[in-house]
């Protein structure tokens, strides 16, 4: 049967590692390659790089990472992070990643999801949706990092992303995000429910049992995690094993 | 050895010629090709595949000569090649993704998109799943019973001739993820991106 995905996320801004894994071992606590090589060694399902590079003079700076990375790790990379135009996504695909994620250009334009898709294939097309709660049962799309208002209902947003060829969606609850509370569970079962596509669930993660919870009752098919496995808290075996205690099945 | 793949802009191939070149020890040669007199003169061929089963048959067909080139080379000569995913796909007669399509025709059967029970199953399939390895194969020396491979497809190979399959894997119903017959191979997983088992399916892949 399927397994369900354990994915380590690393924010990468101008080339290096910002939120990082803080092992003794390191030789450069800041170099992604060297930090998603161990994530690789350790188990991890696949690797998420985020760029959160502001200016875009320094695009290429990801490009040369991912190229490096996906000389090393044999496990699927998706990087995420300023993807707006085809030309980004063949740049990224050339360089090795096998999946991209897109975020405020699927927001501005769904066209854009559609356009990819048909090009590339929905199998390297992740939409990540940044969603905010407004009401009872009701979250709202944020752009920007959470920065910006977009007047979008995430589900609505989800379900049309769906339509237009997204191959997964990168759920991030912005409410969540940094909290180490949980995910956020009625957010992912209202989108899992909805939409027929894998969901990722981010955003959130501060002990195992969020893991879990983000599988079995929000219905993720994979779940992302950044500093929980980053400070070296807990190993991605380590999470591989809690969730096979609770009869969740993982690759081991 | 020269071993080819086929680069006929189906999409990325830069994990395809990562993980080979990765396991090309000493006398293995890696190329990256569509050019017809090449692929005639390797010794292996690689086809890999991605996005729609119609781009590919499209993209491969607007190669002037490859498909005959490629037939000769597989089911002619009977030298060893490796299809990957939709490369796979393609043995078929007919697919059906975007539009039926009309597929190599090197393995009867057809490409039909998966049936996902009306919404119990997700897809695409994407993920890393068991393989249920169903032959004695060259391809699986080596690997254990019920390895994990990485697997992105909603659409699934259902060859005519049961006894070409090599691996199933256990999805929606049972989905054929390998075939073998004589030197022609084909997975529905990527042994690119699955870890060191992947790798080690692409060396014994080189070492035949």
């Amino acid at each position: 049967m399927l397994k369900n995905r354990i994915i380590p996320c690393l924010d990468v801004k101008n080339g290096r590692v910002v939120k990082g894994i803080n092992f003794v071992e390191l030789k450069d606590a800041g170099d992604p390659v060297e930090q998603a090589k161990i994530y690789s060694d350790s188990g991890a399902d696949e690797i998420c790089f985020l760029d959160i590079t502001a200016s875009n003079e320094n695009r290429d700076t990801i490009i040369e990472i991912v190229r490096k990375t996906a000389k090393e790790c044999f496990v699927p990379l998706t990087v995420g992070g300023g993807v707006r135009n085809i030309q980004n996504i063949t740049d990224l695909l050339l360089a090795g990643a096998d999946k991209v994620s897109i975020n405020t250009a699927a927001v501005n334009n769904v066209n854009f999801v559609k356009k990819a898709s048909k090009k590339f294939g929905s199998q390297c097309i992740v939409v990540a949706i940044d969603a905010k709660k407004v009401s009872e049962n009701k979250w709202e799309v944020f752009t920007h990092g959470g920065r910006n208002k977009t007047g979008i209902d995430a589900v609505e947003f989800a379900i049309k992303v769906e339509e237009n060829g997204a191959g997964e969606i990168l759920l991030t609850s912005m409410d969540k995000d940094g909290t180490k509370s949980g995910y956020d569970i009625d957010l992912l079962k209202t989108i899992t429910n909805r939409t027929n596509i894998p969901v990722i669930a981010s955003g959130g993660v501060g002990t195992l049992d969020h893991f879990y919870d983000g599988i079995v009752k929000g219905g993720a098919s994979a779940v992302l995690a950044a500093s929980i496995f980053h400070y070296g808290e807990y190993k991605i075996k380590d999470a591989k094993e809690y969730l096979n205690s609770k009869n969740v099945s993982v690759r081991l | 050895m020269n071993v080819i793949i086929v680069d006929y802009q189906s999409g990325n191939i830069s994990s395809v010629i990562n993980s080979f070149t990765e396991v090309a020890i000493g006398k293995v040669n890696i190329d990256v090709a569509s050019d017809i007199n090449k692929i005639k003169s390797c010794d292996k061929i690689v086809l890999p595949g991605q996005g729609s089963f119609k781009s590919c048959v499209d993209s491969l067909n607007s190669i002037s000569g490859l498909v005959d080139t490629l037939k000769e080379f597989a089911i002619t000569n009977k030298k060893p090649l490796l299809g990957i995913c939709v490369g796979l796909q393609m043995f078929a007669d007919i697919g059906y993704e975007e539009a039926e399509t009309k597929g190599l025709g090197w393995i009867s059967g057809k490409v039909s998109k998966i049936d996902n029970q009306k919404g119990k199953y997700k897809l695409p399939h994407i993920g890393w799943n068991e393989i249920d390895i169903k032959k004695n194969s060259k391809l699986f020396k080596d690997i254990k019973n019920k390895s994990h491979m990485y697997f992105v497809h909603s659409y699934e190979f259902i060859p005519e001739d049961k006894s070409v399959i090599s691996a199933t894997t256990d999805y929606s119903s049972k989905i054929v993820c390998s075939v073998e017959r004589d030197n022609l191979f084909g997975t529905q997983f990527h042994p690119e991106k699955s870890d060191k088992t992947g790798l080690k399916i692409i060396e014994n892949f080189l070492k035949l």
